[in-house]
């Protein structure tokens, strides 16, 4: 029984890191980039959810519906300010290392304006708690919720990729950008899309990640986005179903390993199953091999 | 463009040499004025003030000032006034170095701090090469105290507080089967934890279940709280600070797990965590050498005199940092030093007079004295947590 209790917290956890793991592989597979600033990101969405409902005592919707726009807002803003200009640089190490740099520059702030007080995150999802087997399994409606919100996410995004023609530039700029110009897409605004939907995605799973885990500091997001990232990596990175399967399997790793091997290993388990899994297949579990023509 | 460059760094070195004279005719000045007839004892302390830690720096701070304000107005130490300053490290050692360092650049004279373990540990290591006497509140790091003979403590040490909570569970017959959560990568929390798991086995209480965390990984509790209702434990031993014991609260609740639990020292200030449920926390034990209903007169006056100044009732830290300054005095009065020595001479002194003290503190009412370790002797109290108050056990 308590294994049932571990595998779904395992998938409700790893639920939270698939939808951060999206924003990693959507701007890395159109935008060929990594977003380090993305874990960051999913911190500043659960602090405008804190302040709208504590502070200003608003309704957790219309709050989350808030944190989703400026979320979004920021996101294409970072995009067009630090990114955009260095696209075209020679290296493709500047525009990491920007990443990088806004990572911090997002943490610093946020440590200026909210302070480095953990803030208790609001109760904002009130579902009730599914109690099976006479009480011996216990599922808190948040798990619930975010395993849902995860699917729905999921489904949403591959219908909208697959049958819009935004999405289907999204795919065309993904496999070779000077043709999709060429044939009359516009490149930046497809590029400016994409952060705008990971950013919205994070800030929804910033608002799952502390509801499930209600401790709100600067340094909040930077530890599930490094864990995201290595979902994406997982799954393979630039594939949409592969952050899905990456982020579940590593949450599920994540507990099921501090669970039945060392609560102290649980890190170094999930980095040695990556890299376990890289050696055996490089590109990730659902990783295209492109092979380079010449 | 080239000569715009040229004169705005020269604007800009004019403006650094004024910037340097302003300060220097600034610090003669106050030396002089502080020289001629106000000779005061600087005593310096450092502690988080923001951050997860944040409870026990304030508390610290306000307990410091509330005793400094005491012996002033009863003339101030061998009849000088004292001055009380407080940095924030935010619990960090290097942030906590750094504070160390602004202080001496203060004048401090001696060090009422660090407030948390680790950073306990990295200032003493430079109190020790600086030879400046330092009287830790909460540090409870054993290496911070007993590999240097220049610092002392109030509180318990680590291992003390590990052994004197399982002899504490066993004579009051509070649980035989344990669960333990603790930080693997606090040494506060994992030193408490072995000394528990050593005592535990002479008192014959079971551990049987031992779960750590990390610094990495302390939002999540679930599978430490399921393998410890696995495990059958009465009780879950908390060797671990407030912030991370809300968190454990808050997710055993909602499994509908339900046992006792007990902690030491840093799960005071679980009560003022902003946004929890104080009423998970019914119930929950603490082994501490201060409980703020205790009837004795010199805790109802410290007590009185902490609620009209900050308006909330006192937890261990700041008693541990009252205790802290009183035995300065009372050190300091027993080796006759003044203001107008040099902060080692002071620091000699000092360490000879600690051993032949007895302080008759607000977190040892029997009385504290200290060994040549810098380790106190007194007696811990055990405390409950019922309406949303803290109620003594004995």
């Amino acid at each position: 029984m308590s294994f049932l209790s571990y595998l779904i917290n395992g998938i409700s956890l790893g639920s939270v890191y698939a939808i951060i793991a999206l924003g990693y592989t959507m701007v890395y597979g159109i935008a060929k980039m990594l977003n380090f600033a993305h874990g960051d990101i999913i911190m500043i969405g659960a602090y405008i959810v804190f302040t709208c409902v504590s502070t200003a005592g608003m309704h957790p919707a219309l709050a989350v519906l808030l944190a989703v726009i400026g979320c979004t807002v920021l996101g294409v803003l970072i995009e067009r300010v630090a990114y955009r200009p260095l696209r075209s640089a020679a290296s493709p190490l500047a525009v990491l290392i920007t990443a990088i740099g806004m990572s911090y520059l997002l943490q610093n702030l946020a440590l200026l304006i909210f302070g480095a007080n953990t803030k208790n995150f609001p109760e904002i999802i009130t579902l009730p708690s599914l109690s099976l087997a006479d009480g011996q399994l216990n599922i808190t409606g948040t798990s619930l919720l975010t395993i849902g919100v995860c699917v729905v996410i999921m489904a949403a995004l591959m219908i909208f990729i697959r049958k819009t023609k935004a999405g289907q530039a999204m795919l065309a700029v993904s496999e070779d950008k000077g043709a999709a110009q060429l044939m009359g897409i516009n490149v930046n605004g497809t590029i400016a899309l994409t952060f705008a939907i990971g950013s919205a995605l994070a800030a929804i799973a910033g608002v799952l990640l502390c509801s499930a885990y209600p401790s709100l500091t600067p340094y909040t997001g930077s530890m599930p986005g490094i864990r995201a990232f290595v979902a994406a990596v997982f799954g393979g990175i630039g594939s949409v179903p592969g952050a899905l399967i990456g982020g579940i399997l590593l949450g599920v790793i994540e507990i099921l390993g501090r669970a039945y091997i060392s609560s102290q290993l649980a890190d170094a388990i999930v980095f040695g199953v990556l890299i376990v899994v890289l050696l055996v297949k490089p590109t990730g579990i659902l990783g295209k091999n492109i092979q380079e023509k010449v | 463009m080239k000569k715009m460059k040229r004169f705005l760094s020269i604007a800009l070195a004019a403006l650094l040499a004024a910037g340097c004279l302003a300060g220097c005719s600034d610090s003669t000045g106050s030396t002089a004025s502080g020289g001629s007839d106000e000779l005061v004892f600087k005593i310096g302390g450092i502690g988080p003030m923001t951050g997860d830690a944040a409870a026990y720096g304030i508390a610290v701070d306000r307990g410091a000032q509330i005793a400094v304000e005491e012996i002033n107005a009863a003339g101030g130490i061998n009849g000088y006034q004292v001055e009380f300053k407080s940095e924030d490290d935010e619990s960090d050692p290097e942030k906590s170095i750094n504070a160390y360092n602004t202080l001496k650049d203060w004048g401090m004279q001696m060090l009422m701090g660090t407030v948390t373990s680790g950073p306990c540990t990295a200032v003493a290591a430079e109190t020790d090469n600086d030879r400046m006497f330092q009287i830790t509140p909460s540090g409870t790091a054993v290496e911070s105290v007993q590999n240097h003979d220049n610092v002392f403590r109030v509180c318990f040490s680590d291992p003390a507080q590990g052994t004197k909570s399982a002899e504490y569970i066993a004579s009051k017959g509070l649980a035989k089967k344990i669960a333990v959560i603790y930080n693997s990568s606090d040494i506060y929390s994992s030193g408490i934890y072995n000394a528990f798991a050593a005592e535990a086995k002479n008192q014959g209480l079971e551990v049987v279940a031992a779960e750590a965390f990390t610094a990495d990984n302390k939002t999540d509790f679930s599978v430490q709280l399921q393998k410890a209702k696995d495990s059958g434990a009465e009780l879950v031993f908390l060797p671990i600070y407030y912030q991370e014991a809300s968190a454990i609260l808050q997710q055993a609740d909602n499994m509908g797990y339900k046992p006792m639990y007990f902690g030491c020292d840093g799960l005071d200030g679980l009560l003022g965590v902003k946004g929890f449920d104080t009423s998970l926390a019914e119930g929950v034990m603490l082994l501490t050498p201060f409980a703020a209903d205790a009837s004795d007169e010199k805790t109802q006056a410290f007590n009185q005199a902490y609620e009209e100044a900050y308006g909330e009732t006192p937890i261990q830290f700041a008693a541990d940092a009252y205790d802290g300054i009183y035995a300065i005095k009372l050190a300091a009065e027993k080796a006759g030093i003044t203001p107008d020595m040099s902060y080692s001479d002071m620091c000699a002194k000092m360490i000879d007079a600690m051993t032949q003290i007895e302080l008759d503190g607000l977190t040892g009412v029997d009385g504290i004295t200290w060994n040549a370790d810098g380790e106190p002797n007194k007696d811990p109290k055990g405390v409950i947590i019922e309406n949303g108050a803290y109620t003594s056990m004995d």
